[in-house]
């Protein structure tokens, strides 16, 4: 065929023809392009590998984009990618650039254009669509537009299948990549020396510096974009203001400054996150899983026990306490539990901690504590080997070290799970909707140096905990133990509400430990509301006294199992007598709160009504001095009798003499609460 | 929080774990309202709770048109009937420092401090043990200052300073945007400036006079002593400041 009719387009293309001259600019064509024949234009749909090739240049961008796959346009990018260049450089071969530049005043739709004009119009207009899309679309990501450019040469040097660089050759497809991107188990053919100039002027106009993302390529190809669209009159005298135009508009993208832009992204994570809880779980029937639901589950009800605790001027707010049930609700159904109790929440530094207290059911939970146990006997099992070592080098040298007679002293055994300070296990998460982590049991050892450290929580589960005396643990060593402690001094609930079971055994016969379990007393008639604000002997513990041992029964460190008896009996033999370790006893369960000692001179307690202007619906509230935030209520009414302790929000300082640097403070209350309300809490 | 907007600070607030029972709450917007009619005050403000032994304090305060002037406190057991206390001093603070423990919740309680004071008598210098007693008003009055001059925070941009000098309420604030709220440096100390007149002139060259005309939480020592421990769904930030902790500012 002859030439393409360097006329201006059927004006019935407008948009389209613009659209063309935009796409053909970017590519920066250079040489001429021949005109398509019509025996071309039949064969193309035939070729596989064209069809593959711009089957791949559509996924490339339809993946880029989202856009419909559309293997109609194989015929229509031939048509359009085909005329004379005015900006030819003739120095460049022809088959790696055969996009064409189109001026408006030209469309290659030669004699075809007729019959592809429909065609045309919807294939240029969705392929411009694309690639113009696709080009604005990844700016910063080069090595993809790279490709992309690759692949968008590919439909055209096929489509134009004329001398040189039209070649049956599959390779050609892929133009070799100047940059290597692109990996092909296709040889490659020899590039011709043209061919190899090009790729590497391209190349070249392709780098980008260290300063920016912009390549000269990229830039340039904007540039002239801009020119095409703007078509001022005199363009090489505004060159250079346009150039400066250009490039501050690639750093400045436009901003609508009517609308806002989308902010706020952490908070709809967040509610992402949150809405997941709300969920309801898909299995089953609509009405099984109502009938389920009504039935008794784990989860306490948590609305109620945050109305109570409102009227006494604690809590959290109604919407977050039902993100908590809905936690626990989640929580009950990932694991095997028996029971679960809303504990309480815990400030942190950076986050805060909510605190499930739960129950497995029988059996559930060896094989967790398997798993936690192997770790730490791999631990010991290094330390063991670095003693050794130690051993050999003392005995090199040749003036012997002496000794040191100093003995760690003993390590006491922590309390079986279900017993004493383990008798519960904890779930902790930091905001409702993100999972829930288990805390290891705690160890006597933690509870003493707990004891003596008082630090914020930070909220990360795996920070260390640096103190001194230093902690053995990270922070979720140091939470439980604050948790075990808490709980131990602060569960309370009124006198007769849990009574011991009926037990045959003396009390003697556990070694004056006491009894260790309670059930609750089905003839609790509960005791009148003021009754339980005036005295404190109306309320008990029901948790285990901690030992200053650290745990809840006493457990003689001196008393070696058999192993270590063998190995070190002549230790042992000097050390008799020596050491004689008092059995530690503390108060039994279910002590009347009167006897609980003084903090310097001052009450451990203080009970309130929760409105005096209403005292007959008022709740009794009862409020830990030792510990600030932990807050008891009881209703007089026995049907609502339960008394969920609830050591709520815990924060900071312990009065604790002296010791910690600055700031720390263990899981004290934060009374100080809210908007500059202080409880002004001098150290002791 | 402003009186008028309280229960909507509340709610934010409680993030804590710490709020106010239905009928405190109730009674305290009637009962600030009152307040402010007969002190004519400019804006009251419910400034917190300080818990005591046997009874809690009910702190507010109000403040006249210049927002940086001293406010007049105001304390109540009951959230219904409030009394004025006295302005704070240098000599309360130093009294009250050696006063530890919790308050009593009684405002007649005294404390009793033994102090040794060197007596003269003629030529005589011996110690005599002083029983000092110590009111726990004057107690109250000092500890709520140091809590302010310590934790009171403001967003920048919230005041701001006219050349005449009073400073004002800047209508126009309509809160931090989530990244800044973020950062420290978007938060002033609610309080005369300390550090203000230290810093470089290069450091000053960036200051806004109108609206840095306070400290800002940037430079606290230590480091990290207020920080942010939550989101709030609703977008809001609960900052908690780690020295007076306790002490949050929505």
């Amino acid at each position: 065929m002859g030439d393409p009719p360097p006329d201006p387009e059927p004006p019935s293309q407008p948009t389209s023809s613009s659209r063309n001259s935009q796409v053909s600019e970017r590519r920066r064509s250079r040489e001429r392009t021949r005109p398509l024949v019509p025996e071309e234009l039949q064969q193309i749909p035939l070729d596989p590998q064209i069809l593959r090739g711009s089957q791949e240049v559509l996924s490339n961008q339809s993946n880029l984009r989202g856009w419909p796959q559309r293997a109609s346009l194989t015929p229509n990018e031939n048509l359009v990618f085909q005329a004379e260049d005015p900006y030819v450089n003739p120095g460049f071969s022809a088959e790696v650039q055969p996009q064409a530049y189109l001026s408006e005043g030209r469309l290659q739709a030669s004699h075809n254009a007729s019959l592809m004009l429909p065609q045309l119009q919807q294939g240029e207009g969705n392929l411009f669509q694309q690639l113009e899309s696709a080009y604005q679309g990844s700016p910063a990501d080069l090595p993809g537009q790279f490709t992309m450019y690759q692949r968008e040469d590919l439909p055209f040097s096929q489509g134009t299948q004329h001398g040189p660089y039209m070649r049956d050759d599959p390779t050609l497809q892929f133009s070799p990549s100047e940059l290597g991107f692109m990996s092909f188990n296709m040889e490659l053919p020899e590039p011709e020396p043209r061919e190899l100039a090009v790729q590497n002027a391209k190349a070249y106009l392709l780098q980008t510096s260290v300063n920016s993302d912009l390549s000269l390529y990229e830039h340039l190809a904007n540039l002239l974009t801009k020119i095409l669209n703007q078509r001022p009159e005199d363009p090489l005298f505004l060159l250079e203001s346009l150039n400066r135009t250009t490039q501050w508009e690639w750093f400045h993208p436009k901003l609508d400054t009517l609308r806002d832009d989308p902010e706020m992204q952490p908070t709809y994570e967040m509610a992402e996150r949150q809405k997941a809880l709300f969920g309801r779980s898909s299995s089953g029937e609509g009405e099984q899983e109502m009938e389920e639901e009504t039935a008794e589950t784990a989860v306490p009800n948590i609305m109620e026990k945050a109305f109570y605790f409102e009227q006494a001027g604690v809590g959290l707010s109604s919407d977050e306490s039902f993100r908590v049930f809905m936690a626990l609700k989640q929580l009950v159904e990932q694991q095997p539990i028996h029971t679960c109790r809303f504990w309480g929440k815990i400030l942190g530094l950076s986050r805060s901690y909510l605190v499930a207290e739960v129950e497995f059911r029988e059996g559930e939970e060896e094989a967790e504590e398997e798993e936690v146990e192997e770790m730490t006997e791999g631990g010991e099992g290094m330390e063991a080997h670095g003693e050794e070592e130690g051993d050999e080098d003392e005995d090199k040298a040749t003036d012997v070290i002496p000794k040191p007679t100093w003995k760690p002293p003993p390590v006491i055994p922590k309390e079986d799970s279900r017993t004493g300070t383990n008798r519960y296990l904890y779930f902790v998460c930091n905001e409702p909707g993100r999972p829930w982590m288990r805390l290891p049991h705690v160890t006597p050892i933690q509870i003493v140096q707990a004891r003596k450290i008082r630090k914020f929580f930070t909220g990360y589960l795996d920070a260390p905990v640096i103190s001194y005396p230093p902690f053995p643990g990270n922070e979720a060593n140091y939470l439980r133990a604050q948790i075990a402690r808490i709980s131990a001094a602060t569960h309370i609930s009124p006198l007769g509400f849990y009574q011991f079971g009926e037990e045959e055994g003396d009390e003697e016969e556990e070694g004056g430990a006491g009894r260790d379990s309670y059930e609750e007393n089905p003839d609790f008639e509960g005791i009148p509301v003021l009754e339980l604000v005036d005295s404190m002997a109306n309320w008990v513990h029901h948790t285990q006294h901690i030992l200053p041992q650290g745990r809840c029964t006493w457990v003689n460190p001196l008393q070696k199992t058999e192993e270590e008896e063998e190995l070190g009996e002549e230790e042992e033999k000097a050390d008799e007598g020596v050491e004689e370790v008092e059995q530690e006893v503390g108060p039994p369960l279910l002590t009347p709160l009167s006897e609980d000692a003084e903090i310097m001179h001052m009450a451990p307690w203080t009970a309130r009504l929760s409105c005096t202007l209403s005292p007959q619906y008022s709740v009794a509230v009862v409020r830990s001095n030792l510990w600030p935030g932990a807050y008891a209520y009881a209703s007089g009414n026995p049907h609502s009798a339960r008394v969920p302790q609830r050591p709520g929000h815990y924060r900071d300082e312990r009065p604790h003499g002296g010791g910690g640097a600055g700031p720390e403070g263990c899981p004290g209350a934060g009374p100080g609460g809210c908007g500059g309300r202080g409880r002004r809490r001098r150290g002791r | 929080m402003d009186a008028e907007s309280l229960l909507l600070a509340l709610e934010l607030a409680s993030g804590s774990g710490q709020g106010l029972s239905p009928d405190r709450r109730a009674s305290l917007l009637t009962s600030l309202m009152l307040v402010k009619r007969d002190y004519r005050f400019d804006r009251v403000l419910f400034w917190g709770r300080i818990l005591g032994l046997v009874a809690d304090y009910y702190i507010a305060q109000g403040v006249s048109e210049d927002q940086l002037a001293p406010r007049k406190t105001l304390y109540s057991l009951n959230c219904m009937e409030w009394s004025l206390l006295p302005p704070a001093t240098k000599e309360m603070e130093t009294q009250t420092s050696v006063v530890k423990g919790r308050f009593m919740g009684d405002p007649s309680h005294e404390y009793e401090h033994t102090e040794l004071q060197k007596v003269n008598e003629g030529e005589k210098v011996f110690e005599e043990e002083v029983v000092v007693q110590i009111k726990e008003e004057t107690r109250l009055v000092s500890v709520i200052d140091q809590i302010d001059k310590a934790v009171a925070v403001i967003p920048r941009g919230a005041l701001f300073k006219t050349p005449f000098g009073p400073i004002n309420v800047n209508r126009t604030f309509e809160g931090l945007s989530l990244s800044e709220a973020k950062k420290l440096s978007s938060y002033f100390h609610f309080r005369e400036p300390v550090e203000l007149k230290n810093k470089t002139l290069l450091e000053k060259a960036e200051l806004d006079p109108s609206l840095d005309f306070m400290d800002s939480l940037e430079h606290d020592i230590p480091k990290g002593c207020s920080d942010f421990p939550e989101v709030h769904p609703s977008g809001s930030i609960l900052e908690d400041n780690g020295q007076c902790s306790g002490n949050f500012s929505g």
